[in-house]
Parts: structure tokens; C-alpha cells; sequence
């Protein structure tokens, strides 16, 4: 446990100086900014929407694109940074020579990718609630302080930080093999596409299938109801499509760990 | 022994790299692991490291089996393997930094390691920027960090220039003489084992071809009276009529294998007889390197 400890906090202070790192931090700042810019600039358009339409159009603005490519991309990207650090570098035989289990070394940079997923994700919460809170000062006609969404939002983007599991293990362990770039790009995009496709036309076992997992999970949710005066927007977590990406992941994560093991640092 | 190996052989696919080595390192030792590129120098070093799974034979290092003990047997070695591993987006220091925060360094032992290898004017500098021997230097720091009782160094001077050499070497020989490491070093270059080695293994082929101290590879080597004169062919032909065996002719010497001082006396004299100018003569030793390339090409 002490090693996986260290381990994990080496992998913040090697990345805390690339891209991949910040990536996690500047990609949910850069688009939530954007979209207040954009409502900033339009807010005459928006002045008379009711409060909950007003923050599903804000919110759905940056889920649209969620589902179908920016998360499955920057789980790809996160899945090559995490390993290209070591590949460029030519560290994985020095990583391998210290008196550190090797299943500390893996799962420390398993689990910092997840972490650096999750981080992104609770970003984009929080600067999603904060955004639209201080449109509400800036521009008191856009009332998005007269209706709470933060729970839901929460729900709705920890079921998508599940959903990316499943690509996220797929994606580690390639990269982890391939010390390049192209080839874990490529078919983590080539998958993706295939994914959104058989999400979008509703293929019946494309519940199996780890790359549709971030479309369905936003696909599947919103369910309103009406329950008593506000209306409600109800999130199945544990829908089946999550539960076949946890397995996956935790297949996928033994299955790479034996991979490490008996793996020869040429 | 500090590292101790038996019947260790392994293949890259039908390929055998290593051949059933024995080696035998030592405490206290400078090791000197010689071969030519491609002897399997790196290969060996890799098993001892864990970093290839042994397929056959056994490795011992501090008297522990190597794959049981992998742990408490790695802490106490530093290695530098090819290149030196180092985080180019980093800056010297933050790459000791980086590696004491995993090996729970004390933080002021950074300081230590790069003042001794003379980095600390450099060391908020990208490690990306460095120059080879700087790296090198680094690689050596990196692994020194932890105060390890065994060194394994493959090919350390590598890309350094003449005086990182004598610094290598100068630090490697105080690290043995006042802290009583033990240090593995594998090298292509003969000359530079020939100056700090204690015991010498020199492989080839995947082969041990030879492995003992420096002063048996020496007794190894037949000492030669070479003889300066002014005309060396007509001199060896001379010699070798008079069944003295000539072992080399060159334009300016002469080499005939040494037995006694007085063999010297008589080759000299013989030589005056016959109104040959001898500049000089001396007894030498063959010189390690021819010695090395005898071994290895014999093989």
C-alpha cells in the first residue's frame, strides 16, 4: 500500500508539468467559459426561459458534445499521457529495477488516470453551477438562481465518470504496450465512432460495447417526471451499460497487471 | 558473494543471448564485465535486474534468490542501464527529487548527489537540455541515491568526455575504498576496466570466456622481450635461426616471449655479434588489450 501511496503521488509530480495534467483543469475552465461568454452575449435571447430550461440548455450544451467525443477522447488522451511519460522518457526498466511491487507502479497510474478523469469531470460541475450562478449576477435576467440542479448535474456526471471506464482500462493497457501514439489513437477513435454509431441507432447489445458507454449513459437518463409541482429529472445510476463497463474495467486491469508481470523490459 | 549466478542462460526467442554463465562478484569488488557490443553484457544485467525473467539457472545476489526476494534485494542496488532513464520535462533536480519521493530520500541527500556529480549548477536547468555526459552524470546520481550497497553500472562512460571519465572512475574507486561498495561495470573498452577493476569476466558470444582477478587475467598474459633494432626482419630471421621463437616483427621491434634474464643477455649479445644496432630492450607485458581480443576471438 505504501508503494502504490508513493507511486501515485510521483505520477502528480511528474505530470504536474504537461499537458495531460492541465488538459484536466483547462479543458472544462476553457469550455464552461466559453459557453458564459456565449450566454453573456445572448442573454437578451434567454431572458424570458424558465429557469430549468435555462440551465438544461447550459448544461446540455457541454453534455451534447460529452457523450459522443469529448469524453471518450480525453479518456483516450489521458490513457497515452499517463504512459507516454514513461515510454519518452525510457524509464519503465528504472521504474521496474526500484524496490516497488510492479502491481503498485500499474495500478498508482491506473488509478492517476482516473483520478485526473474524475478531477475533469468534477470540473466541469463545478464550473458548470458556477458559471451559471454568476450569469445570474452579471445578468439578472437570466434567472438561473430560481432552480437547483446541482444533484442532478453531480448524478449525471458521476454516471458518465463511470461509463468512461471501460475505454479507460482499454485505452491504459494499449498504451501502455504501445509506446507510440497513432496506433492507441487510432483505434480508441476508430472505436469511438463505431460506438456512437450503434449508440445512435439504438443497436440492442450496444450496452457491451465500452465505447457506446458514454453516449448511452446520457442517452438513457433523463427521465421526466413530474413529481409534485417541480418537474424532476430522475438518473438511473447502475444502468446495464454501467455495470458491463465495470466489468470490463476490472477484467481488463487483472488481465494488464498479469501483462506487466510477466512483461521483459527490452 | 555479492552476486552469484549458476547455469544462467537465456533466449530471445530461438535465439540463446546468455549461455549458462557462473558468474562470481565479490564483496567489495569492482567487477569488470567486458565484451564486445552484442556479448550479451546487457542482457546479464537485465536478468540480475529482474527486468527479463531468468529462464534457466539461478541468480543469487547478497546470497537471496533473485525472484523471491525481489523487493528487499533491489533496495539495496543502484543501476544505470544504456541511456540513463530521465524525465526530460524535469529539470535535474526535480528528476532526484522525483526519485527520493519514491524512495523516501531524505530531500537534502538530492543536494549531496549533485554536488557530487557536479550538477548543481545545472540542476534547475530541463534535464531535456542536458548533454550526454551531464545525463550521464544524472543517470549515476539517480542511482547512488539511496546509498545502495551494490552498484550496477552498464556502460557508464559512455558518451562522457576524458576527464568525466577520470571522475567516474575517481568516484567509482573512493565508493568501493571508503563505503565498501561493490560495484558491477560492464564496458566494451578494455583500457578503461584495466584501471579500477579488482575482478574481471569477460564474455562473449553469450560465453564467460574468462572471470577471475585482474592480477590472474594478468598472469595470464606472457610477458615479451621486445627488442628496438635497426633492422627488425633480417634481426627475427637471425633469432629464429638460432631457434629463438619470434612471436612478432613489426618495422621498429622485434617480440620474442621472455623465460629468464639471461635469455635476454644471450638475444642481446647474439644480436651485437652479428653487427645488429639494438636501441634498446625490455621485457613487457602483453598488453590487456591484445590480451582480450585473443580471448575473445579464440572463442
Amino acid at each position: 500500500m505504501k508503494g502504490f501511496i508513493l507511486s501515485f503521488r510521483s505520477e502528480f509530480f511528474k505530470s504536474r508539468k504537461t499537458l495531460g495534467f492541465w488538459a484536466a483543469i483547462l479543458l472544462p475552465l476553457l469550455i464552461c467559459l466559453l459557453l458564459f461568454v456565449g450566454f453573456y452575449t445572448k442573454s437578451e435571447r434567454l431572458a424570458g426561459m424558465p429557469p430549468m430550461l435555462l440551465w438544461i440548455q447550459f448544461a446540455g450544451a457541454i453534455l451534447a458534445v460529452m457523450g459522443s467525443l469529448l469524453l471518450p477522447m480525453f479518456v483516450i488522451f489521458i490513457a497515452y499521457s499517463v504512459n507516454s511519460i514513461e515510454h519518452k522518457a525510457d524509464t519503465w526498466k528504472s521504474l521496474f529495477t526500484l524496490p516497488i511491487s510492479r502491481l503498485s507502479v500499474y495500478a498508482a497510474k491506473y488509478f492517476y488516470a482516473l483520478f485526473l478523469i474524475f478531477l475533469c469531470l468534477a470540473l466541469f460541475v463545478l464550473f458548470t453551477i458556477g458559471f451559471g450562478n454568476l450569469l445570474s449576477l452579471v445578468k439578472p435576467e437570466l434567472r438561473f438562481d430560481n432552480y437547483h440542479m446541482e444533484d442532478t448535474l453531480a448524478k449525471l456526471y458521476f454516471k458518465l465518470f463511470l461509463s468512461s471506464l471501460g475505454i479507460l482500462s482499454i485505452q491504459f493497457l494499449l498504451s501502455l504496450l504501445w509506446s507510440d501514439f497513432l496506433k492507441p489513437m487510432g483505434v480508441g477513435f476508430f472505436a469511438t465512432i463505431v460506438g456512437v454509431i450503434t449508440a445512435s441507432k439504438s443497436w440492442e447489445y450496444c450496452y457491451l460495447f465500452p465505447y457506446a458507454h458514454p453516449m448511452l449513459a446520457l442517452k438513457l437518463m433523463p427521465h421526466n417526471t413530474t413529481k409534485g409541482d417541480n418537474p424532476q429529472i430522475v438518473i438511473d445510476l447502475f444502468t446495464k451499460d454501467i455495470l458491463v463497463g465495470i466489468t470490463v474495467s476490472a477484467l481488463v486491469f487483472i488481465g494488464g497487471y498479469f501483462i506487466v508481470l510477466k512483461k521483459s523490459v527490452k | 558473494m555479492v552476486i552469484r549466478t549458476e547455469g544462467l542462460s537465456f533466449n530471445f526467442g530461438s535465439q540463446q543471448v546468455v549461455k549458462s554463465l557462473n558468474l562470481q562478484v565479490p564483496e567489495g569488488s569492482i567487477y569488470g564485465f567486458l565484451g564486445p557490443n552484442g556479448a550479451g553484457k546487457t542482457t546479464t544485467i537485465k536478468l540480475l535486474l529482474n527486468l527479463l525473467k531468468t529462464q534457466h539457472g539461478s541468480i543469487h545476489i547478497f546470497e537471496q534468490e533473485l525472484q523471491k526476494n525481489r523487493i528487499s534485494i533491489l533496495s539495496q542496488i543502484g543501476a544505470l542501464i544504456e541511456q540513463p532513464a530521465i524525465y526530460q520535462h524535469l529539470s535535474g533536480k526535480e528528476n532526484l527529487l522525483n526519485r527520493a519521493l519514491l524512495l523516501q530520500v531524505p530531500v537534502k541527500r538530492v543536494d549531496e548527489m549533485l554536488d557530487l556529480v557536479h550538477l548543481s549548477n545545472a540542476a534547475n536547468k530541463k534535464a531535456g537540455q542536458y548533454s550526454l555526459g551531464m545525463k550521464q552524470r544524472l543517470g549515476i546520481a539517480l542511482a547512488l541515491l539511496t546509498d545502495p550497497k551494490l552498484l550496477i553500472l552498464d556502460e557508464p562512460t559512455n558518451g562522457l568526455d576524458p576527464n568525466g571519465i577520470i571522475e567516474v572512475r575517481e568516484l567509482l574507486l573512493k565508493l568501493v575504498s571508503q563505503h565498501r561498495k561493490t560495484v558491477f561495470i560492464s564496458s566494451h573498452l578494455l583500457a578503461e576496466i584495466e584501471r579500477m577493476a579488482t575482478h574481471v569476466g569477460i564474455i562473449d558470444g553469450g560465453q564467460l570466456l574468462f572471470q577471475g582477478s585482474i592480477t590472474e587475467l594478468e598472469a595470464l598474459s606472457q610477458p615479451l622481450i621486445r627488442i628496438e633494432a635497426d633492422n627488425t626482419v633480417d634481426a627475427a630471421n637471425l633469432l629464429k635461426r638460432k631457434n629463438y621463437p619470434v612471436a612478432d616483427v613489426t618495422d621498429e621491434y622485434v617480440y620474442v616471449p621472455y623465460t629468464s634474464k639471461k635469455q635476454m643477455g644471450d638475444i642481446n649479445a647474439l644480436l651485437i655479434q652479428n653487427e645488429y644496432v639494438v636501441f634498446s630492450i625490455s621485457k613487457q607485458q602483453k598488453d590487456l588489450e591484445k590480451l582480450f581480443l585473443s580471448i575473445t576471438q579464440n572463442a
